[in-house]
């Protein structure tokens, strides 16, 4: 047995983070409607609402479906705009002192680049991470998230215009994601996040009608999770970056499994939306299972998957 | 808040409809009219959600142990739609549930001196008994328009009559009250009203659209109660949003139901899209 509490800081590309836990683009709002619910000095790092140039309003209702395991959504990236950002939510950035980590997008690599160069200049800003693979856009990333030449391009046009750490998310809905990965390091990326959610769907039988206003969603959840663990254990191994595991992530062991398979942090998602104080539980319990299994150092499990 | 609650009560009160009756921390009491919660109904990933029912009624009770002190409890109503809901309904006395909230924007209960109109349908009573018992408390009349399918949609009425509440209903079969559309009383009593009224309503889309026309027509206040798919009931997921007034294609204009709602002005929101 130990006395000493566990080291649980990683380093992300150069950003410190007390632990592993950051919670996922799009879950966690702004960071500010969770303070109820979540002490942020208790997370790694929190990354905001995916941002555009312009605010976005998203898609038609209906939005979210639920299905067994996890659940699909086609919000659209609503968000409210890179000023409006600035102005209403960087004051609360501003007093907590816990990484932020900005989504972004754009429709074309113009906008992506001017993105990230704004971002650049919010100090309040710890890294960017580039959204190149939203499903339920038509643009927003899923022709940069399929093609590793059009990754490569947008990726290298985001590193000219930010010295901050740039994070790009992957998208599971491709042939070859290691493809994708290499496409993205080479291009300047100091770290990737996966996955991001997989293109699925609902159905009403009784109206024949899809259930979604869009069609189709992005399915994320705890039935998302083997497939994420495959994808991160794979690009761990091709690249050299720190990875950063998503999907289904619902508690520490699911944590840790990710960390095994190569991941230097994780993303907690849908999981915040059943129990907004997840992020910090599964932060908790990791602590608790590094003592019980006698591990003085959380660095020391990543990758560490015996096959 | 988040707070483990134990059921205190589960039981059909027609078919298909539920009333259960929830422990809740000493804080809850201070819910308003009109507020939600997300309830978790088990630790399963299958329904993965929470699920999101209005607050029915508020009171407290003392436990059958001696010196016990007496204890805030809750009640919520619901319908059976979904496997959700149906495990809700399979639960009993003692299991406990996992409870987020209050959640929402509730209703504003304005000036002491109109008539408060009332007016829901099916399950859409839910938030408006809570809200009933705190306009009786204040001097102005307070008349309930209650609409269903069938009798068996019109629920806990000789309650809002208990409160001193003035009760018509209307049932698209006949089967209670008069045969139609709730509106139809609504209108009727709206042709004789002397002074000021406010309207509150809660209930399907096209009820709701219909008295959201009604007011606009006679420029009588109207606040609604709406009903959204959502996945967090904290305004981050942005799943249940509704069309507000300036809504269009080109100038979207999305609020959100968990947040910014569910009680909206009716002239705050676009309807018919």
């Amino acid at each position: 047995m130990q006395n000493n509490k566990p080291e649980m800081s990683v380093d992300l590309c150069g950003i410190p983070l007390r632990n592993p836990i950051m919670t996922a683009s799009g879950t966690f709002g702004y960071g500010e409607e969770f303070v109820d619910y979540v002490d942020l000095l208790s997370i790694g790092a929190f990354v905001t609402k995916g941002l555009s140039l312009k605010p976005r309003a998203g898609n038609p209702t209906p939005r979210i479906v639920e299905t067994p395991g996890g659940m699909l959504n086609a919000i659209g990236l609503q968000n409210v705009g890179i000023d409006a950002f600035i102005a209403k939510k960087i004051p609360f950035v501003r007093t907590v002192n816990t990484p932020c980590i900005a989504n972004f997008f754009g429709d074309t690599i113009d906008e992506y680049a001017e993105m990230a160069r704004r971002l650049d200049e919010i100090p309040e800003v710890a890294a960017l991470e580039m959204n190149i693979s939203c499903p339920n856009v038509k643009q927003g990333g899923i022709v940069f998230g399929t093609d590793p030449a059009c990754a490569a391009s947008v990726v290298a046009a985001c590193r000219a215009a930010t010295k901050k750490p740039l994070i790009v998310k992957l998208s599971p809905n491709v042939t070859d994601v290691v493809a994708m990965a290499r496409a993205c390091v080479d291009a300047g990326a100091d770290s990737l996040s996966l996955i991001n959610t997989l293109i699925g769907m609902a159905i009403d039988l009784k109206k024949r009608r899809p259930v979604l206003a869009n069609i189709t969603g992005g399915f994320s959840g705890p039935a998302i999770k083997p497939v994420a663990l495959r994808m991160v254990w794979q690009v761990a191994k091709a690249v050299k970056v720190p990875i950063i595991g998503i999907g289904g992530i619902m508690n520490a062991t699911d944590a840790l499994e990710f960390i095994l398979a190569g991941a230097t942090a994780v993303q907690v998602g849908t999981a915040s939306f059943i129990n907004p104080g997840a992020a910090q539980t599964i932060a908790g319990e990791m602590e608790t299972w590094l003592v019980d299994n006698g591990v003085a150092d959380i660095k020391s499990l990543i990758g560490a998957l015996k096959t | 808040m988040q707070f483990t609650s134990m059921i205190l009560s589960n039981v059909e009160i027609s078919p298909d409809y539920w009333r259960i009756r929830l422990t809740a921390p000493q804080p809850f009491a201070a819910a308003t009219p009109g507020q939600f919660v997300m309830v978790g109904i088990n630790n399963t990933i299958d329904p993965l959600l929470r699920r999101p029912l209005a607050v029915f009624d508020i009171g407290t009770y003392t436990p059958a142990q001696s010196g016990a002190v007496p204890q805030v409890y809750f009640e919520m109503l619901y319908k059976v739609v979904g496997k959700g809901t149906a495990l809700l309904s399979a639960l009993h006395e003692t299991d406990m549930l996992d409870i987020l909230g209050p959640l929402g924007t509730g209703f504003e209960q304005g000036d002491e001196n109109e008539e408060k109109l009332i007016v829901g349908g099916g399950i859409g009573l839910a938030p408006l008994y809570l809200l009933a018992k705190e306009l009786v408390t204040r001097k102005s009349p307070v008349r309930l328009f209650a609409g269903g399918r069938t009798r068996d949609d019109i629920l806990c009425i000789t309650e809002f009559k208990r409160l001193g509440v003035e009760c018509y209903t209307a049932t698209e079969d006949g089967s209670l009250g008069e045969q139609g559309y709730v509106t139809v009383a609504l209108n009727k009593h709206l042709d004789n009203l002397k002074g000021k009224a406010t309207i509150y309503a809660c209930g399907p889309d096209a009820m709701l659209h219909a008295v959201a026309k009604i007011a606009a027509e006679r420029h009588i206040p109207c606040q609604v109660s709406l009903e959204g798919y959502m996945a967090c009931g904290v305004g981050a997921c942005l799943g249940c949003v509704a069309p507000g007034k300036g809504h269009s294609q080109e100038t979207p204009d999305y609020r959100c139901v968990c947040t910014e709602g569910p009680v909206f002005e009716a002239s705050e929101l676009k309807w018919g899209v």
